[in-house]
């Protein structure tokens, strides 16, 4: 038998088993946590920090990834949370294109959050669309850096380790080694990334061309498994 | 494309000569069987033999070390001092921070920028030299500052560039001050290569007196100095030990790591000790594996620190030569400890701990979530003390002094002498010891006050992660609850001063350009807040640049930087995030003036 923590979440009491984060005793109570990079099934980075609450700490807690402490006073919706979060959500809405991440833009209507708080020429992710692949498109301007892709790509499911970063800081980007395109990796186009991707950043492939208006024989001669080509 | 702190480089018309990789080959035979943790060494030794890291080596790496490609390309990418584009074997890199700004680095620069011919992350067509400005090089004392490859030069000016390209530039020597020589007294005063110029010098006592006590005893005599943790989070030493003493595992997997990352703007203090001292770190080092039961000990020294490195390598292998480390130490049978120094790559975040581990580990350095904590789970997931530099030093003198003697210096809280960066516009620059409880305003004096007799204006205490201060709270007492009260961090006790002519809006911008460039972008609130807060600082201290985002100050600057400091500190994943708008937060309330639109 586990042990249990109780603690009070916006007012409301709530008894789970050691080791519950924040985020999932909130659901338990029907009190939803805005996410973006977590995801059940992937190891929680606690890294896009738009879950963050008040727990009574010198700084606030990232939900996801805060276990339940006995008698924890939790805030999901004092205005200090939302100033944090609604910042975070402007800073990134000046960066990314998120016309194909409507989760998040609807979070930013919760929030009352202004898309275009940050002047003209704040700098953002630019980057060219790469098609180098018949199955899927890598659209980084849409990419929030989320690590989902890479990570299942690598040790959370596929081993098979195709994705890595560009730089750091505000230019980290997700890259393949020398940059070179999809082909030319050890990728095996299992389509992970492309499943766990939370904006339009990887598409598959036939899904971009329909949405173009291409018939579906054109679709199908594009996108066929061709044989890679080992010189 | 150029990344961040990734350098632009000019065409080069010549064809790669094919890379010639027996050397290396050689090498990778040798250290192949560690694997990945070898990964920051052998890039260190590939760009030693090609001044760059080919597509060639890449490969080879991966094949000795069991790395991904897509993972060597991604360290690379993270750690500024590694290039994945031909660069020189000769790199020339000048501090463009605050101490060296107000010590006139600009006219430095301008004039090497002529004399080479570069601009900065350019390559001579020759390939012979590569020119960059780079953040902090820790040698604030000696301001304006380079490094010409592996070689300080201090005190630079436009008159005497030419000496320092050609590496006629003497080498900065050391010069301790202060009211007490504890920590410092072996600083300027011994050959900081000679292991017997050490142990007539009071070296080594220590660790006799350590191993006549039980591991156990060793610690409660520890904890009763009260010494807190000198590398800015206060945790308590003798604490840590207990905890990672008391962590399941055998002394065989526990880590003993000490931080000599020290890229703090304005920090300097652990180079000292490093350079003039380094048998000390050793000695201190097996006094925390005795306590802690650990028999590993790691060095992590910051990239930009060659001379450290060097000499604590030498420290390390003439210990070892004299039965101070490996195994049956000092003769007493099962004490066996080593220790390896590793060099780090141009990457600040890697003074935060667990993203120390995972730079040794041979990954990017991205924070780990915490808890777990080190102590349980530290470097390789096991049980690690991770120290800084002074805190481990600080100790071995309060053993040589005995606990009733150390805390007859400082305060019931905050017992002992504390190191003390001091630089910017005063007299004399430099490091200093003083007791706790001295005031800054006495620290301020000692150092002979500001320079050329103007007024102060205010003082960067703790850091760039640390808060402006003005001359009101200079006689709050540096101690852990002195500071407290007066509302501002001693971090690594940097005490960086600006006269009443001095530029806060340019020196504001500077540090936020630091952590723009040294946010590691794993969480989102540091990586874009990071961009913007610099942004926004741009116009600030250049009111008459056209930047990217427009000229001048806006209607809505000061709110944007209040929110993005607020989001930055409450929601970031880990210290660098949480204090890099503490600097500019505290300014701004400071000198309200300092961000108005004319508009
Ligand atoms: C961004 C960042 C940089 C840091 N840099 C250093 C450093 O250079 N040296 C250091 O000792 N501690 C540094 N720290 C603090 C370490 O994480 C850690 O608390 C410290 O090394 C513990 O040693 P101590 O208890 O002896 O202070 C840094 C922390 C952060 C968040
Ligand atoms: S491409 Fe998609 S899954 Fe990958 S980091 Fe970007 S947003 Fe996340
Ligand atoms: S706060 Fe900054 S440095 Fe720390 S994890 Fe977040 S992005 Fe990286
Ligand atoms: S959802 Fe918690 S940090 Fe991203
Ligand atoms: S060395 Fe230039 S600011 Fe520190």
């Amino acid at each position: 038998m586990s042990e249990t923590v109780t603690l009070t979440i916006d007012g409301q009491e709530v008894t789970v088993p050691e080791g519950t984060t924040i985020l999932d005793a909130a659901k338990t109570i029907d009190i939803d946590i805005p996410v973006i990079c977590y995801h059940e099934h992937l190891t929680g980075n606690g890294l896009c920090r738009v879950c963050s609450v008040d727990s009574g700490g010198r700084v606030q807690s990232a939900a996801c990834v805060t276990q339940c402490g006995q008698g924890m006073e939790v805030d999901t919706q004092s205005e200090d949370v939302k100033r944090g979060r609604r910042t975070i959500l402007e800073m990134l809405a000046s960066t990314v294109d998120l016309s194909e991440a409507p989760e998040i833009q609807e979070m930013m209507d919760e929030l009352d959050a202004d898309a275009q708080r940050f002047p003209e020429g704040s700098k953002a992710r630019e980057h060219e669309i790469m098609d180098d692949n018949p199955f899927y498109l890598r659209d980084y301007n849409q990419c929030v850096n989320c690590w989902r892709c890479v990570q299942v790509c690598a040790e959370d499911a596929q081993y098979t380790f195709a994705l890595s970063f560009n730089g750091r800081g505000f230019d980290t980007s997700i890259a393949t080694y020398q940059d070179n395109g999809m082909m030319d990796t050890s990728c095996v186009f299992c389509g992970q990334c492309v499943g766990v991707c939370p904006t339009g950043a990887l598409k598959p492939k036939r899904q971009a061309m329909l949405e173009e208006g291409y018939d579906p024989d054109s679709i199908f001669e594009a996108t066929r498994r061709k044989r890679k080509n080992k010189s | 494309m150029s990344h961040n702190g990734r350098p632009d480089f000019i065409e080069i018309a010549s064809i790669e000569p094919k890379v010639d990789l027996s050397l290396f080959q050689s090498y990778l035979n040798e250290v192949g069987s560690r694997g990945r943790q070898m990964l920051l060494p052998a890039l260190h030794k590939a760009q030693e033999l090609y001044g760059w890291c080919p597509r060639e080596v890449q490969e080879a790496i991966s094949l000795a070390l069991h790395v991904p490609l897509a993972d060597i390309h991604g360290v690379i990418e993270f750690y500024t001092m590694f290039y994945n584009e031909p660069t020189a074997k000769q790199v020339i890199r000048v501090c463009e921070d605050p101490a060296c700004t107000l010590g006139g680095a600009d006219a430095v620069i301008a004039a090497m920028q002529d004399k080479l011919g570069l601009q900065h992350g350019e390559t001579a067509a020759d390939r012979s030299i590569t020119f960059e400005k780079v953040p902090c090089l820790g040698m604030c004392e000696l301001a304006p500052v380079a490094l010409n490859g592996d070689k300080p030069a201090a005190h630079l000016t436009a008159d005497n560039v030419d000496a320092f390209l050609d590496g006629s530039h003497p080498e900065p020597v050391a010069q301790p001050y202060g009211e007490v020589r504890h920590l410092l007294k072996r600083v300027g005063k011994v050959d900081p290569l000679s292991y017997g110029d050490y142990v007539a010098n009071d070296g080594y006592i220590g660790l006799d007196k350590a191993l006549e006590l039980s591991p156990e005893d060793l610690i409660s005599t520890v904890e009763s100095f009260g010494i807190l943790g000198r590398g800015g989070a206060m945790f308590p030493l003798g604490r840590k030990w207990l905890f990672t003493r008391g962590a399941p595992g055998d002394a065989s997997e526990k880590h003993i790591v000490v931080n000599a990352d020290e890229s703090e703007p304005g920090t300097f203090k652990d180079r000292c000790l490093m350079e003039e001292d380094p048998f000390a770190l050793i000695e201190a080092m097996t006094i925390a594996s005795y306590g802690v039961g650990a028999e590993n000990g790691w060095i992590f020294v910051r990239g930009e620190y060659p001379r450290s490195f060097a000499r604590l390598q030498n420290a390390v292998d003439k210990a070892r030569d004299a039965g101070k480390l490996g195994k049956d130490i000092n003769g007493k049978k099962g004490f066996n400890f080593d220790i390896e120094v590793r060099l780090g790559a141009g990457a600040y975040i890697c003074g935060e701990e667990t993203a120390l581990f995972e730079a040794i580990e041979g990954k990017r350095g991205f924070p780990r979530i915490k808890p777990p904590f080190p102590t349980t789970h530290g470097l390789f997931y096991k049980p690690t003390s991770a120290n800084n530099v002074e805190t481990l030093v600080a100790m071995l003198h309060a053993i040589n002094m005995g606990v009733d003697a150390w805390r007859g210096y400082g305060t019931e809280q905050s017992p002992g002498t504390k190191l003390y960066c001091v630089s910017g516009n005063v007299e004399k620059p430099g490091i200093y010891e003083l007791p706790f409880g001295a005031t800054g305003r006495e620290l301020l004096a000692m150092a002979g006050g500001v320079s050329n007799g103007k007024a102060l204006k205010g003082v960067l205490m703790g850091g760039a992660a640390g808060v402006f201060v003005d001359d009101s709270k200079l006689d709050y007492p540096l101690t852990y609850e002195g500071s407290r009260e007066g509302g501002f961090p001693l971090g690594s006790g940097v005490f960086m001063v600006f006269d009443e002519d001095a530029d806060i809006a340019r020196a504001m911008y500077e540090l936020s350009r630091f952590f723009a460039h040294e946010s590691c972008g794993k969480c989102f609130p540091c990586q874009l807040g990071s961009q913007r807060q610099m942004e926004i600082m741009e116009r600030v201290a250049f009111p008459e640049k056209e930047t990217a985002t427009g000229q001048g100050v806006m209607a809505t600057d000061k709110q944007i930087l209040l929110d993005v400091g607020f989001t930055m500190t409450e929601t970031s994943l880990c210290g660098l995030g949480q204090t890099a708008g503490s600097a500019v937060l505290s300014a701004i309330e400071l000198w309200p003036d300092l961000v108005k639109s004319k508009k």
